[in-house]
């Protein structure tokens, strides 16, 4: 770690510590660690360059929001809406994630290692969702693209009024949002499920999956423009 | 919006550090509820004696009255030590017959509490002006509870302020709102003859639960019970006598952390209320579960 610049939040106030992170400060660094998070709100977010962050500790709300490019890891428990709005770029949590975790994500990858809460890629744009364990009630509500994999359980009211992001789920399902069904697995969506699993470094057979989208009954949807999303 | 937070001791040997404990819980909160602040305290519990713990909005407000009106109508001594602007005393008169006569004859006075372990302070302001006011991180005790407010439902007054204190010894904050409480103040007002002193709604909630508890029901079959009866959207942390408790509506709107250790059981609104707790780093950090009841203690 001799090469990960340190910076403490016990020090310094968060608005600094993104600016040095997003090198608004012009520094030179491609790798930093941050110290004493405390639950602090918005710890990491609008990160726009290809640098590396690994927080030591529990954040607060919003943390990784607006990521482009950037890989940040928590090791710790996420608060309310980690990684929401991300366009690219990881971000990792090891603990569990609160809320909204990947809210209206347009890119990217989020793994969260332990549980989601509720709402976890609500109206998800485009981003990639990886849960090792489970997730809370309405979990992807409205979202519109991009996967979602839930390796654990998911509460009620999965894939309410969802469009067209795709749900892998490995457990237990409590009862389905309006609009969301179970589908088939097609030889393309193991491939899909594989090459999501490696890229979010968790060992599991897609074959223990199944499958959910959205029946196509709650929106206006034509399947010639299918190409689109 | 509005900040909670409680500490439960599980190790006697921390009771002479609650206030110290507690302070920065509450401080970290204040953003969350610049209105008001509150804590309540359960310490030096008696098993004969209640403690009554008061609040008048005038200034100096001359207690002495309060003696001699109480000696005069009960035949009972009884001794008011000021505490900024609140004040307590002990008597073994019985708690409903206490509130009638005290909301009868001294409007001017709020009653914040009546319990025999539980005391109540609060004020209009930031936390940090209501923790050096009443000199919270030298008390000592088993558990607190407290409270930041960002008032929605009724007015910012002292009155409004939480912890809300119906029955005796149990107290309430919350986070949130509740949409049914003008029909269930009325009930329990009309049928069960619970007084409320503010428009409150979480007065209503603390007034139900006091009705459960008197009816024998325990404080979790009490709380499993508001789940079906308290429509609306809340987060509520809960103390007793010898206990504490975090329950969350079904839908969970407003947050909550838990965190545990072999010492102590921590919940606040965020984490960051709880990261300086001692020995926080190993402690069992979650997020309590929609619907669903944490309790510890009686």
């Amino acid at each position: 770690m001799d090469n990960f610049k340190e910076l403490d939040l016990n020090n310094i106030e968060v608005k600094e510590l993104n600016k040095t992170l997003q090198k608004r400060d012009g520094n030179n660094f491609n790798h930093f660690k941050v110290i004493n998070p405390m639950g602090a709100h918005a710890v990491a977010t609008g990160l726009d360059g290809e640098v590396e962050v690994k927080i030591d500790g529990h954040v607060g709300y919003y943390c990784g929001g607006m990521n482009q490019n950037s890989e940040i890891t928590i090791y710790g428990n996420a608060g309310v809406g980690v990684a929401e709005n991300m366009m690219s770029g990881k971000v990792i949590v090891k603990g569990d994630a609160s809320q909204s975790a990947g809210a209206t994500g347009h890119g990217g990858l989020l793994v969260i290692e332990g549980n989601a809460s509720a709402r976890c890629g609500i109206s998800m744009k485009g981003i990639d969702i990886v849960v090792k364990g489970s997730v809370g009630h309405n979990s992807a509500f409205m979202a519109q693209s991009g996967n979602l994999v839930i390796c654990g359980n998911a509460e009620d009211g999965l894939g309410d009024s969802i469009y067209e992001t795709s749900i892998f789920i490995k457990g237990e399902l409590g009862n389905l949002g309006a609009d969301c069904v179970e589908k088939e697995m097609k030889t393309e969506h193991f491939e899909r499920l594989e090459k999501l699993l490696k890229r979010a470094n968790i060992k599991d057979d897609p074959k223990n999956f199944k499958r959910l989208g959205s029946a196509r009954k709650l929106y206006n949807f034509d399947v010639k423009n299918s190409d689109n999303y | 919006m509005c900040g909670i937070v409680g500490i439960y001791l599980k190790n006697k040997k921390l009771y002479n550090k609650l206030g110290s404990i507690f302070s920065p819980m509450l401080r970290e909160m204040g953003d969350r509820g610049p209105d008001s602040s509150g804590f309540a305290i359960y310490r030096n519990a008696s098993d004969k004696s209640y403690k009554v713990t008061l609040h008048s909005s005038i200034e100096n407000f001359d207690w002495s009255g309060l003696e001699k009106s109480i000696l005069e109508n009960f035949k009972i001594k009884i001794k008011v030590t000021r505490i900024s602007s609140h004040a307590t005393f002990e008597t073994v008169l019985k708690p409903q017959k206490l509130r009638n006569f005290l909301n009868i004859n001294f409007k001017e006075i709020n009653i914040t509490s009546i319990g025999q372990s539980l005391e109540i302070f609060k004020e209009v302001g930031m936390p940090d002006d209501v923790l050096t006011q009443f000199k919270v991180s030298e008390m000592t005790g088993s558990h607190m509870i407290g409270h930041t407010r960002m008032a929605t439902e009724s007015a910012v007054t002292t009155q409004g302020a939480h912890p809300f204190n119906t029955g005796v010894d149990l107290c309430l904050v919350h986070n949130g709102s509740l949409s049914n409480h003008n029909e269930l103040r009325k009930w329990l007002s009309k049928e069960k003859g619970i007084v409320f002193q503010t428009e409150n709604d979480t007065e209503v909630a603390a007034g139900y639960l006091s009705y459960k508890m008197d009816d024998g029901h325990s404080l979790k079959k009490a709380l499993e019970d508001a789940l079906d009866d308290l429509d609306g959207f809340y987060t509520f942390a809960v103390g007793t006598k010898n206990g504490f408790a975090v329950l969350r509506d079904r839908i969970a709107c407003k947050p909550a952390v838990i965190a545990e250790t072999e010492d102590w059981v921590g919940m606040a609104s965020e984490f960051r209320a709880l990261s300086r707790l001692p020995g926080i780093s190993k402690a069992d950090v979650w997020e309590p579960s929609p619907g669903t009841i944490y309790s510890w203690g009686g």
